[in-house]
């Protein structure tokens, strides 16, 4: 059995009050309840505040460049395809600056987890506008308010067909860990886009807000049900549905790899016999 | 004569199955005896355009491209035009008997659409020349069928009766042109270009894992991965961008795939940010840049050697790197073997420099002794290293800390692009940060140790010493030979690794030549500055070739004469 403790207790550098820390709390609490033990998950994160969590859990981390996390995550996971991969980022990492990395990986469906914490605005460099901000949300950087439209992750994600997205919230500890377990269990690529208050730059997404907003999916839906799935990622405003939205069973990308199918390629030498007869081709 | 050689120019549209045409003849040649040397030259487009595949073939080794013909394949009209001021004295063109032929060619004129039936002009082309080159027509046929490859077997039983219309008709018509005789060769030899010699290599070191997004003239390189994927076991990953396709491999690397990333100038611009974090996360990654004109998209299909001080300079911070620069299909081969071995020894960044002219230059070589190579293997066993207390920077007098894989163990393997600790997490200690800035930095001096020197050939006290780096070896050695035969004592000084430099290798050779000519593919003369950066050597004279075309032996003298 595999307890809290495993996963450590560490000091961090956010602020007091933030919401990384329940989404902390729930990610370690979700690994224990599937009793996975630290060095068999891998967390891959970028550059945030959301991309400093893997420092602070036990576990394999490679904390690599912002917007990154995606590709670094893809190419671990295809040469250990036994490790249980779990990408953390915040909205900027993950949609803006990682945005063509976010289609991408969708659309190869790889078997990764991927937590954003979503806090609508960049928290590290204090403040300035993200990818899901609100249009007309003020900040320092855009004192007229923002002018671009907000990014939708979950209706993109819908779109392309992600194997299972997911919204949650970092005030709902149960639900969160529910929708972390659901999605490293799901074979394949799963989102979960969690809402995240910021209580140093986002005064208007507080948790209060959320609490008041935040809506779980009733049974009714049927997640499976693509049309239904995307008229609900649409859904943003005085309700905020939280859940599983959409699922599917396409085949997870690295079962498409003839050659991973009878074992890992990691700790394989060379078969010099192959190579012997592939230069005889050049003859 | 010592360079007794002859070189066949075939000319066409993109599209016309030049490629098909110049391939096989390259084999036919060498399984005739021969030894090869191919140049192509094309322009950027899928069809029509001109296009140049030249097989400059003798009996003994071939260095470099020449820039006169003997022998002229037309597969359009164009091509007599483009090309007539390059005929050498006595040379002859092959042409379609409809053809205007321009003045002063001597041309055989065959009759390509009745002798191709339908659509196979490459092939009537390709029988007749091989018929007046003396090559046999089982070996050339043989060598076709090779190339078209089992698959279609009507389309190759239609080529094999286009080539044999084609040798009945030239033998009835012509006669057969004065080549070389070709050489006694002991061992069969086999016929790879520098891209796929790259790919061979890393295959043969242990490379699992490419990443790359498609962009001339790297492509190739992936390609030759693609190809033997199944059978080596092998993962390509055509990525959504160059962004991806190194960071890709930086996570396959990390988690123990050998992994290799093939780009040129653009794409490598695109990947620096991750050259650093492969150096600060101290991950082995082989990046190969093969080089073509810049800036920006520059001549995407020509060639030129102008990245080397951006590959020597690319990445913020301070850390060590290798970079490799192989002149001959040999170095291609070894030096990527090289590569592969120092970024999983060192554990960092790792470059090979190549360019167009050599990704896509055909020679014979003989085959690679496989038995004898040895491949990486990433990760070490934990052996008594406490679970808890695993250190992935453990400062070591190396600077090279023990490396474990994530998952492998019950050790937790923590990597950071941030400064961190010798277990891997974010750190702010100031005190900290310039003992691991020493740590990586101490790697240079196990780097340096395996420099590969640069290769001294010629007299050892020459009147004039040509000095260059990666695929212009060959056209060095071959000026440097006529130069000396011509009554001017001439070596050559061919650097093949261009990074770490190491003085005690090459500073004496400089100083003792009584001339120092650096002969580099771009405008700047960017080793030249190189050398003069690190130990004070000024070179008094210069050529450079930055027109897209290769470097030639005929460049150098033409450059030289003027000086
Ligand atoms: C290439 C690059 N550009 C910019 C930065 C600076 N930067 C660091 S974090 C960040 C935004 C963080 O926002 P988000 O991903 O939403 O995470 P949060 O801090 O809000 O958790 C930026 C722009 C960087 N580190 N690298
Ligand atoms: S800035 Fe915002 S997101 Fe970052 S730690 Fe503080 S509260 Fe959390």
């Amino acid at each position: 059995m595999v307890n809290i403790e495993q996963y450590g207790d560490y000091k961090t550098s956010w602020c007091p009050g933030c919401g990384n820390f329940p989404i902390l709390k729930a990610l370690k609490e979700a690994l224990v309840g599937l009793d996975l033990e630290p060095h068999q998950v891998l967390f891959v994160s970028g550059i945030g505040q959301a991309a400093k969590a893997p420092h602070y859990i036990n576990g394999n981390v490679f904390n690599g460049l912002h917007g990154r996390s995606l590709p670094v995550a893809t190419g671990a996971k295809l040469a250990n395809p036994g490790l249980v991969v779990v990408v953390e980022s915040g909205d900027g990492c993950m949609y803006g600056e990682g945005g063509n990395h976010f289609l991408a990986a969708i659309r190869r469906n790889i078997d990764l987890t991927v937590l954003v914490h979503n806090n609508q605005v960049y928290g590290l460099t204090k403040g300035q506008a993200s990818p899901t901000s609100a249009q007309g949300f003020v900040t320092r950087a855009q004192p007229d308010g923002v002018f671009s439209s907000p990014f939708n992750p979950i209706a993109v994600a819908v779109a392309l067909q992600a194997g299972f997205v997911a919204r949650s919230f970092a005030g709902m500890g149960e639900h969160l860990v529910e929708m972390i377990q659901r999605g490293i269990r799901h074979r394949g690529l799963a989102l979960i886009d969690i809402l995240q208050p910021c209580v140093s730059f986002n005064h208007v997404n507080t948790y209060d807000w959320y609490r008041k907003r935040c809506k779980p999916i009733g049974p009714e839906h049927d997640p499976r049900d693509w049309e239904k799935a995307m008229a609900l990622s649409l859904k943003w405003g005085e309700e905020i549905p939280v859940g599983v939205i959409y699922q599917n069973d396409r085949p997870a990308f690295e079962e498409h790899f003839a050659v991973l199918k009878e074992a890992p390629l990691l700790g394989r030498k060379v078969d010099k016999r192959a190579l012997e007869h592939i230069l005889e081709h050049y003859a | 004569m010592e360079f007794l050689d002859f070189n066949v120019l075939i000319g066409g549209e993109a599209g016309q199955g030049l490629q098909t045409v110049g391939e096989a003849f390259s084999r036919a040649l060498v399984r005739s005896g021969y030894r090869i040397h191919v140049t192509q030259t094309y322009e950027s487009r899928v069809r029509g355009g001109h296009n140049v595949f030249a097989i400059r073939f003798g009996a003994k080794e071939v260095l470099a491209p020449t820039e006169k013909v003997d022998l002229l394949v037309a597969l359009n009209g164009e091509t007599l035009f483009l090309h007539r001021q390059e005929m050498a004295p006595g040379g002859q063109a092959l042409a379609d008997e409809a053809w205007e032929i321009p003045e002063g060619i001597s041309a055989v004129r065959a009759p390509y659409k009745s002798l191709s039936g339908n659509g196979f002009a490459n092939t009537v082309a390709m029988g007749v020349a091989g018929a007046l080159l003396r090559i046999r027509e089982e070996v050339l046929a043989g060598a076709l069928e090779q190339i078209l490859g089992k698959g279609k077997a009507s389309l190759a039983e239609a080529n094999r009766r286009v080539l044999s219309s084609a040798y009945r008709w030239s033998k009835e018509h012509c006669t057969e042109l004065e080549v070389p005789s070709p050489g006694a060769q002991a061992v069969p030899r086999i016929v790879l270009n520098g891209h796929e010699a790259v790919g061979l290599g890393a295959i043969s070191a242990g490379v699992r894992f490419c990443a790359y997004y498609p962009m001339s003239p790297s492509t190739s390189v992936a390609m030759t991965l693609v190809q033997w994927s199944k059978e080596m076991s092998i993962i390509v990953e055509q990525a959504e961008d160059e962004i991806a396709a190194i960071n890709m491999a930086i996570g396959a690397s990390f988690a123990g795939l050998p992994s290799l990333v093939p780009t040129s100038g653009g794409g490598f611009a695109l990947m620096v940010e991750a050259v650093s974090l492969a150096a600060v996360s101290e991950t082995p990654v082989v990046i190969l840049i093969g080089q073509r004109p810049g800036p920006a998209t520059g001549l995407a299909t020509r060639t030129e050697q102008a990245d080397l001080e951006f590959v020597l300079h690319a990445g913020h911070g301070e850390f060590p790197r290798a970079v490799f620069a192989p002149g001959s299909i040999e170095e291609c081969f070894h030096l990527t073997r090289k590569a592969v071995e120092l970024a999983e020894k060192y554990q960092g960044p790792v470059f090979i420099l190549t360019d167009h002219f050599l990704a896509d230059s055909y020679r014979d070589v003989e085959p690679f002794e496989v038995e004898d190579l040895d491949c990486v293997l990433p990760g070490e066993e934990p052996g008594a290293i406490p679970e808890g207390g695993y250190a992935r920077y453990a400062i070591t007098p190396s600077g090279v800390s023990p490396r474990l894989l994530p998952g492998v163990s019950r050790h937790l393997v923590v990597a950071d692009s941030h400064e961190h600790t010798e277990k891997g997490h974010i750190t702010e200690d100031l005190s900290l940060r310039p003992k691991m800035v020493e740590k990586r930095l101490r790697k240079y001096q196990g780097l340096a140790q395996e420099v590969v020197p640069p290769s001294f050939s010629g007299p050892q006290d020459p009147e004039l010493l040509l000095v260059g780096w990666g695929s212009t070896k060959g056209a060095l050695q071959e000026a440097a030979s006529l130069l000396s035969r011509a009554g001017r004592k001439t070596s050559v000084l061919h650097f093949s690794q261009v990074w770490p430099l190491v003085d005690a290798q090459f500073l004496e050779r400089l100083k003792q030549a009584k001339t120092t000519v650096c002969v580099e593919g771009n405008a700047t003369g960017q080793l030249a500055r190189l050398i003069r950066r690190e130990t004070g050597f000024k070179f008094p004279m210069q050529v450079s070739r930055y027109d897209g075309l290769p470097m030639t032996p005929e460049y150098i003298l033409a450059r030289l004469a003027r000086q």
